[in-house]
């Protein structure tokens, strides 16, 4: 069993099916009346966020209390850090307070890596989010998501192969981009992104993707499923590209672009949405949207994933 | 007899052996020597070289006493076999003006490990906009012939050329810092696939090699002449080595790291690798190192930059850049240059001594009859894990720590007398001592 999560472009295909499977258990448990599995009681986990983000703490927050964890929330606002502490006297401090496991979200590219690997603290690390490097479980959720829908009931032990998947928007701050590009190649999926060339980013041409500038000819092949990217403002005053107009002309999922595409085609977002603007209305709340079981299949994929590196097992009891 | 040293048996730059007898602070004799000395001692093996200037160094006194100061930072000199460092202007109070550069040389002085030779800015406060006290120093007790804003770049091209015309009437050279800052907003590494995989905003190499390219091109227009400080790419040595074709007046620099580490070291996320500029490929560090070999790069210089550990301990995005690397450059350079066969003895005396000294505007003697003792006498068979008891400074963010290096400095010696002994640092008390007593000697002015 892998002791940390740091990122997806380390992680086995082994590991990352065997982590999907889990969420599989994960969400049949999520469908009785007793939600709860006592797998982590006694356990402290902190959730560690340097940065804000509503929609992972809570997810994270309700997977920890189905294994019935003890959490402890740290949000950087309001805390010591805004007082001017160094993140290792933060860990030094969390690890005196005998925390059981850390997930962590920070602005800094590689921090959990560098809690992970020095010896300020000797607990399993959960990556929520680092800079513009990865963030492993959003993807692991989107794997999930699509395994579920192309494979139904049958999904488990099998990965992607054969799929087809296109991630458009600014892949260069993303993230999520980064973290689905490693993992949906571990899993066998043959992807292909889409941007503006500002927003790919320097040797992006090494990693096993397609790249492509015209999302229409790229929607024109087969495609399993479409991964709109939020697209920030800010990315306007940099000169990435001229204005939301433009932006939503070229790589927005349009009315127009949606009506075309395949009905078998799964339209994924990993929110918050920028409606209008890279994704319309009409394609976010169709019946090819997938992007509320996401929402959903977050808590499957963090259970599964905070049991399976606090445990040290994937095996799931079925009482 | 009082104070004259003989040392037996040393290895010339040139490979010959002679005995060298320093006396009242300067080279008295070489050759085979039959006098006596009050002190003799067996280079047998060593390679004697005339001592090392270092045209790039961060000694951070006045204003971050924390990281280093004027002493330490001359211990970590000496510790590497240097006898002269020019520290930058990036202090608090930035060194704009002729008090702030008169302390360092007092300093200097009163530690009496190395020469110590300001740097002067070229703008006021390093801010890029109004020249510095520029006469002022250059006509001050520390007689300032470099000036530069490293740290930053002189990105203003009209402030360039005049910066450049200005200091030209006194024999001044700008030593600039090339970064166009709009091209590495928020940069943390080189630019590229690794640090596309790992989320740190990229540094091109563009933005080092546009501003060479341009500052080579004023420098032609107006006659002066221009330093490149810490060349770091294959297109920079490209750059340069065009100037230099056509006879503009241009010099360039490269320091160890940029000798030897690459980019890849970034994948641990250890902020001991972070530096500005970063470490690049492994094909712009073959590329520095031809350029070195061939003339191209005229010197190596260390751009030592201690910071304390909570400035590396921490995100590498937070972290400060720079390592030090005046204890470790002659150890580089030999792994990298000489054990390659890229650089001879003569290459290393000329690259590390001669001509960072006349960049630099210093009078240059070198090994001979009459000139100043300074001297480094280095084991070139030595190899050590290096650690931090071979650090003299106050930091110890060194890139090095752990690694195999060769070469071991066994002696330095600065106006006759030894800084270095035995491969130990002499205390500063003795050394004080001794640059007390040159001093009162010789009739050098005392800070």
């Amino acid at each position: 069993m892998i002791p940390h999560l740091l990122s997806t472009r380390d992680l086995s295909r082994e590991s990352a099916i065997s982590l999907l499977d889990t969420a599989e258990d994960m969400a049949i448990l999520g469908h009785r009346d007793n939600k709860k599995l006592p797998a982590l009681r006694g356990k402290t986990i902190v959730n560690l966020f340097y940065e804000d983000s509503t929609r992972t703490r809570i997810s994270f927050e309700v997977a920890q209390k189905r294994l019935s964890a003890d959490v402890i929330n740290f949000s950087a606002k309001g805390s010591s850090v805004s007082k001017g502490e160094s993140f290792k006297d933060t860990i030094l401090t969390l690890r005196e307070l005998g925390v059981d496991g850390v997930v962590i979200r920070h602005p800094s590219s590689g921090a959990p890596q560098l809690l992970a690997e020095r010896d300020w603290i000797d607990v399993p690390v959960v990556n929520a989010g680092d800079g513009t490097h990865e963030h492993p479980t959003q993807a692991l959720l989107d794997a999930f998501t699509l395994r579920k829908n192309i494979h139904g009931a049958d999904s488990r032990g099998r990965g992607l192969d054969g799929a087809h998947v296109i991630i458009v928007g600014d892949i260069l701050h993303s993230r999520v981009a980064r973290s689905n590009v490693w993992l949906l190649e571990h899993l066998g999926a043959r992807v292909t992104v889409v941007a503006p060339v500002t927003l790919i980013p320097a040797g992006a041409s090494r990693w096993p993707i397609t790249i492509s500038h015209d999302l229409d000819s790229a929607l024109s092949q087969p495609v399993d499923a479409v991964m709109m990217l939020r697209v920030q403002s800010e990315r306007m005053r940099d000169a990435y590209f001229p204005n939301a107009h433009e932006y939503s002309q070229g790589w927005g999922l349009t009315e127009e672009r949606f009506a075309a595409l395949s009905p078998q085609t799964l339209v994924m977002h990993p929110g918050p949405m920028n409606r209008g603007l890279e994704i319309c209305s009409t394609a976010a709340d169709s019946a090819q949207s997938v992007i509320l079981q996401q929402v959903a299949n977050g808590v499957f994929v963090r259970m599964s994933v905070l049991y399976s590196i606090l445990t040290g097992t994937s095996e799931v009891p079925h009482e | 007899m009082s104070n004259s040293l003989l040392f037996r048996q040393a290895t010339l730059p040139g490979g010959e052996q002679a005995d060298v007898l320093v006396r009242d602070g300067l080279i008295a004799e070489i050759g085979t020597i039959s006098s006596e000395a009050s002190r003799v001692l067996d280079a047998a093996g060593l390679r004697i070289l005339p001592g090392l200037v270092d045209l790039h160094t961060h000694l951070r006194e006045p204003g971050f006493e924390a990281s280093e100061t004027i002493l330490t930072g001359s211990q970590a000199a000496a510790a590497g076999g240097y006898t002269t460092v020019f520290p930058m202007a990036n202090t608090s109070p930035v060194a704009d003006n002729a008090s702030v550069v008169e302390l360092e040389l007092s300093r200097g002085r009163e530690a009496g490990y190395v020469q110590v030779q300001p740097i002067g800015a070229v703008t006021a406060g390093l801010a890029g906009t109004a020249l510095a006290d520029l006469k002022g120093m250059a006509d001050s007790r520390a007689r300032v012939r470099v000036f530069s804003d490293d740290g930053k770049c002189v990105h203003d091209p009209l402030v360039m050329r005049r910066a450049l015309e200005y200091v030209s009437a006194f024999d001044g050279v700008i030593a600039q810092h090339a970064q166009e800052p709009r091209l590495t907003e928020q940069a943390q590494m080189n630019e590229g696939e690794l640090a596309s995989r790992l989320g740190l905003a990229g540094w091109p190499a563009i933005a080092e090699e546009t501003i060479i390219a341009r500052d080579v091109l004023i420098a032609e227009s107006v006659g002066a002449a221009l330093h490149i400080c810490h060349l770091s790419t294959a297109g920079s040595v490209d750059v340069v080595r065009w100037a230099k074709q056509r006879g503009i007046r241009v010099t360039a620099e490269v320091t160890p790291h940029h000798l030897l580490l690459t980019e890849d070291l970034a994948e641990s996320y250890d902020a001991r690798f972070k530096v500005n500029p970063p470490l690049r490929t492994s094909e712009d560090v073959l590329a520095v190192r031809r350029g070195l070999a061939d003339g191209t790069i005229d010197i190596v210089a260390t751009d030592h930059a201690p910071h304390p550990s909570e400035s590396k301990e921490c995100e590498w995005d937070v972290a400060a850049f720079g390592m030090v690397g005046l204890e470790s450059a002659l150890s580089i350079v030999l792994l990298t240059m000489v054990e390659t066969g890229e650089l001879s003895w003569v290459d290393v005396e000329r690259v590390m001594s001669r001509t960072p000294a006349q960049i630099g505007r210093l009078d240059w003697q070198g090994l001979s009859v009459g000139a100043p003792a300074r001297l480094t006498l280095v084991d070139p068979g030595a190899r050590q894990v290096f650690a931090t008891e071979h650090l003299a400074g106050r930091s110890t963010n060194s890139p090095y720590l752990g690694r195999v290096l060769p070469g071991r400095i066994v002696y330095t010696a600065f106006e006759g007398y030894l800084t270095v002994d035995d491969g130990a640092l002499v205390p500063a008390e003795t050394v004080a001592g001794h640059a007390l007593d040159y001093a009162m000697q010789r009739g050098v002015p005392r800070g």
